[in-house]
């Protein structure tokens, strides 16, 4: 890690409609990659619930955040990680996210914290 | 590496748990608001925490609890001034909230 170096890892912690917290890091994961920025963005704990399919934000007056987070690979955002034992937890199989996400657990999921050069939690 | 700083009570959040699954011996951790009551001796507190890592607790947090004498003996209470310091010492900080 030099000092230049400006990956982000955005950390996704908190379910879709809790707050503003996912829009929250919607908007600065996009901001990023706006500016071309490498960003990479992990879900975990409740995070992992932003994921799953069938949402329908209108029933709370909310915008459907599934269908948001779907705009990601437009804006090359292809690094997308979910925690393993987050969606094992709460009986969700990798198959059924709604963006394609690398699950990772263990050495891979420090890793993910310990080579981006900054942290951003949500 | 990386300073961790945990706000919440493990007894009624997951947050601590969550902080450990990634912690390593090169990192620190730094309780503060509720997060000071995982420094207190109990099976949900630090006692799933390796030794190795430092763990510090926000004095002022600890003292409007009144737990401040209570504290696991390897927790190193810590002011305003501390905390900064501390999130100098380490590279970058991640929140748990």
């Amino acid at each position: 890690m030099q000092e230049a170096d400006k990956s982000l890892l955005v950390v996704v912690r908190h379910g879709p409609y809790q707050g503003q917290l996912a829009r929250e890091a919607l908007d600065a994961v996009l901001t990023a990659a706006a500016f071309e920025q490498p960003v990479s963005l992990l879900f975990m704990d409740d995070g992992v619930f932003q994921l799953t399919p069938n949402q329908d934000g209108s029933a709370i007056d909310a915008k459907n955040l599934a269908t948001m987070l779907a705009v990601l690979p437009m804006y090359d955002v292809d690094r997308v990680y979910v925690e393993l034992d987050s969606l094992n937890l709460r009986a969700i199989s990798p198959e059924s996210l709604t963006l394609p996400a690398t699950p990772v657990g263990g050495h891979a999921l420090r890793d993910l914290f310990v080579n981006n050069a900054h942290l951003l939690s949500f | 590496m990386i300073l961790h700083i945990v706000n919440k009570s493990p007894f009624q959040s997951d947050c601590l748990n969550s902080c450990l699954r990634i912690i390593s011996p090169e990192d620190a951790l730094l309780l503060i608001e509720d997060g000071v009551y995982a420094a207190l001796d109990t099976p949900r507190g630090l006692a799933s925490l390796a030794p190795a890592i430092p763990v510090y607790a926000l004095e002022a947090d600890c003292r409007a609890r009144g737990i401040l004498d209570q504290l696991h003996a390897s927790v190193k209470p810590t002011d305003d001034h501390g905390f900064v310091e501390l999130t100098l010492a380490y590279a970058k900080s991640q929140s748990w909230f």
